[in-house]
């Protein structure tokens, strides 16, 4: 039954990892690289289940609170354009498609 | 018994779920409308699978750890969302709307 739920998690994956590649806008592959990393955190617990070993479940949180934090990082980067490295003023929004 | 048969129907469910918004996701027109589909996956498929796995180890302390998992992606997963969806409208993206009313907006 576990290996049933992780073949599901790894279509979404794969799902979403093909959303990401062919993204028009960089909107989308961020989108599909939070699912991606949502899914891994579910496939973690799976799999700790699976495998019977509950520590592994730290790890799954650890991942789910890096990839928010990925994520709204990356989110910082697109609209400010760089992450204050070049010394410009960049408090505007930058216009990207 | 019960509750075997309950935690396989949640992993189930989940399992379901996430592929129907990982194919709702590549089926959707325009971004906005995708996040829809992310958005199905990332919270109830979570919560179903997560769930059934809470099932399954009974009250321990995975089950807690399960609890936590579940209440983080609760609370981020709609903020993560909100913020792609706020730079992607302030970042220029326009929404794709039917004919009548697109024409009027742009």
């Amino acid at each position: 039954m576990l290996t049933a739920v992780s073949l599901a998690i790894l279509i979404t994956m794969g799902l979403a990892l093909a959303r990401a590649l062919m993204g028009p806008t960089v909107y989308d592959r961020i989108a599909a690289i939070n699912m991606f990393g949502t899914k891994t955190v579910l496939l973690i617990a799976v799999f700790a289940f699976l495998s019977g070993r509950m520590d592994l479940l730290d790890i799954a949180l650890v991942y789910a609170l890096i990839n928010f934090i990925g994520v709204v990082a990356v989110l910082k980067l697109v609209i400010y354009g760089d992450f204050h490295s070049s010394g410009k003023d960049n408090t505007k929004p930058v216009k990207v498609d | 018994m019960i509750i075997d048969i309950l935690s396989w129907s949640c992993l189930l469910g989940g399992g379901l779920l996430g592929v129907v918004g990982g194919i709702g996701i590549h089926r959707f027109p325009d971004f906005y409308s995708r996040q829809h589909a992310t958005g199905i996956t990332d919270t109830l498929c979570a919560m179903l699978i997560l769930l059934g796995l809470g099932l399954q180890a009974g009250m321990s302390f995975a089950t807690f750890k399960l609890a936590l998992i579940f209440m983080f992606l609760f609370l981020t997963s709609p903020t993560a969302s909100h913020a792609l969806a706020n730079a992607a409208m302030h970042g220029g993206l326009k929404p794709k709307l039917d004919s009548a009313t697109g024409k009027d907006e742009s």
